[in-house]
């Protein structure tokens, strides 16, 4: 080999708006940490109120017992709402997806009337849809349904459509070539293609579902989360510990469920 | 192939037969590149008309603009007696149901069985799920669609994941889907150029003698000289989107059409 060659320097030279852009970035991180974090004196008195003997963590341990059956049954009415919120959300995403897709969609207008809709039904938290079901619907798990439903329409209908984009075009084309219907495309090669992905979708729904749907009962949307609340508010920390447990267990279930049946199915 | 071609009719035993296929100054541009440059070129029923050219000839795109898979800049179609330019969009997929269509890449359906793939065949005259998926198909639409894989030699593959079969395999199930389709004329886009040689062979003898069995105007595009040559009645070149030879297989000089190969054929001079 002849001679050396120098290592090209370590820092290139950037251009003037790369650096004010950085600059920028770091003055909002640290304007933001500096209006919204706690005061430090708040946050010690805070945690010593915590740990002390008679606090707040003292008054969880030994978790309450006493109710867990009562708390069994409702949280079986809020995995009914995961699951119910889920399903009809998918059912709902998949023609959502299909209007949103390029070569699907039967008219342009019509593709971004509904990438839209599902942006804006991601967008809003699935809370806020909640106290909306609940002012038209009334308290109870039927809201927390609907908003659930909402919720994941905008979640699985921008994944569908994601997948239906990414499809390989070639066996849509082979049939369109034979004459056949839109549908027949549709079900004949972009679902088969695109299951795996539907597949996956779909269970990441479900498991969103449950964790959101443990919330809901916080504004009245039925649930667990409505007996959380009250235990709070009756200052029952014992019971509140025992409900969260129990909804721990409920959310790992599901997602190791769902793990599984991905593992088999994909 | 057994047509004799006669001063613009064709002899299919003693029936005379006109042309299925007759195309007139076709055009296609892209804007900047003109690929296809006023091609005519007229194909009798039951006739093989074999398309050979370099890469870039336009070849693909004079078949994809034969069935409007791409809409010609200008110049006339008139297949199976319809102006193809002037089909509606609901006449236009009645009129792809007479044409079978076998490409290059095979273009299944992934993850489904080979069954499966041969039904969607019928959705060339049958809508909704039975055409969709096998095992909602009506007995005697299944029936067809077994016979179809038989007559490729592929019956005992039907309920077998299409992707877990070989190429030639696969090429095979793509030509029964095409036969369900009870198709009139068949476009072949070099479906032998993704196989190896014995398995690509094999694909253009079966294609060639189903054509031949059914009576059926067969319009393939090659790559191979030696496939031209003993798979077509009549071969046509492309050039720079011209057509640049036009002969009856029987009398082309395999030395001369050469030119159309980007590849040199073995042991020729």
């Amino acid at each position: 080999m002849t001679g050396t060659v120098a290592a090209p320097r370590r820092f290139q030279h950037r251009p003037i708006p790369e650096y004010v852009g950085i600059i920028v970035v770091i003055a909002l991180v640290i304007t933001s940490i500096a209006n919204t974090a706690p005061p430090l004196d708040n946050l010690q008195r805070g945690l010593a109120r915590l740990v002390s003997p008679s606090g707040f963590l003292a008054q969880m341990f030994p978790p309450d017992l006493s109710r867990v059956d009562r708390i069994a049954w409702k949280l079986l009415e809020t995995l009914q709402m995961a699951v119910a919120g889920a399903a009809l959300g998918l059912v709902f995403a998949f023609p959502f997806a299909i209007l949103a897709t390029d070569r699907l969609s039967p008219h342009p207008v019509v593709k971004i009337i509904a990438r839209g809709l599902i942006a804006f039904f991601r967008t809003v938290p699935d809370l806020v849809w909640a106290i909306f079901f609940i002012i038209v619907v009334g308290l109870g798990p039927a809201a927390g349904v609907l908003a659930l439903m909402i919720d994941k329409i905008g979640f699985a209908g921008r994944f569908f459509a994601e997948a239906m984009e990414e499809a390989d075009t070639g066996p849509q084309d082979a049939l369109r070539a034979i004459g056949a219907s839109r549908m027949g495309i549709i079900f004949s090669a972009v679902v088969p293609a695109c299951l795996p992905s539907f597949t996956a979708t779909s269970l990441f729904a479900l498991e969103k579902s449950v964790r959101g749907s443990a919330a809901l009962g916080l504004v009245g949307a039925g649930g667990i989360g409505v007996d959380l609340k009250v235990a709070f508010d009756l200052f029952n920390y014992d019971e509140a510990l025992t409900i969260i447990l129990m909804m721990l267990i409920l959310v790992v279930a599901v997602e190791q469920g769902s793990n599984w049946i991905r593992a088999k199915l994909i | 192939m057994n047509a004799l071609h006669v001063a613009g009719t064709t002899m299919a035993g003693s029936t005379p037969v006109g042309p299925v296929l007759q195309v007139s100054g076709l055009v296609k541009s892209y804007g900047g590149p003109t690929i296809l440059q006023g091609v005519s070129f007229t194909a009798f029923a039951g006739v093989s008309l074999a398309v050979i050219g370099a890469n870039g000839s336009g070849k693909s795109t004079l078949l994809k603009c034969l069935i409007r898979l791409i809409d010609p800049t200008s110049g006339r179609i008139e297949m199976l007696g319809h102006d193809v330019g002037a089909l509606s969009d609901r006449a236009l997929r009645r009129f792809r149901s007479r044409v079978g269509v076998v490409w290059q890449k095979h273009n299944l359906v992934p993850r489904i069985s080979a069954l499966s793939n041969v039904l969607h065949g019928v959705q060339s005259r049958m809508s909704g799920p039975q055409s969709w998926w096998q095992w909602a198909a009506p007995e005697p639409v299944r029936a067809e669609a077994m016979a179809c894989l038989a007559r490729v030699g592929v019956a005992d593959k039907a309920l077998q994941r299409v992707d877990s079969l070989s190429g030639g395999q696969q090429q095979r199930v793509a030509i029964a889907r095409m036969l369900m389709q009870r198709p009139q004329i068949v476009l072949a886009d070099e479906p032998d150029a993704s196989l190896d040689p014995q398995s690509g062979e094999d694909v253009m003898r079966l294609l060639s003698d189903l054509a031949r069995q059914d009576g059926l105007t067969l319009i393939v595009i090659s790559h191979r000289l030696e496939h031209t040559m003993e798979f077509s009645d009549r071969i046509i070149g492309l050039s720079n989107g011209h057509i640049a030879l036009d002969v009856a297989t029987a009398k082309a000089d395999p030395v001369k059409l050469r030119r159309f190969f980007d590849t040199p054929i073995a042991g020729a001079p």
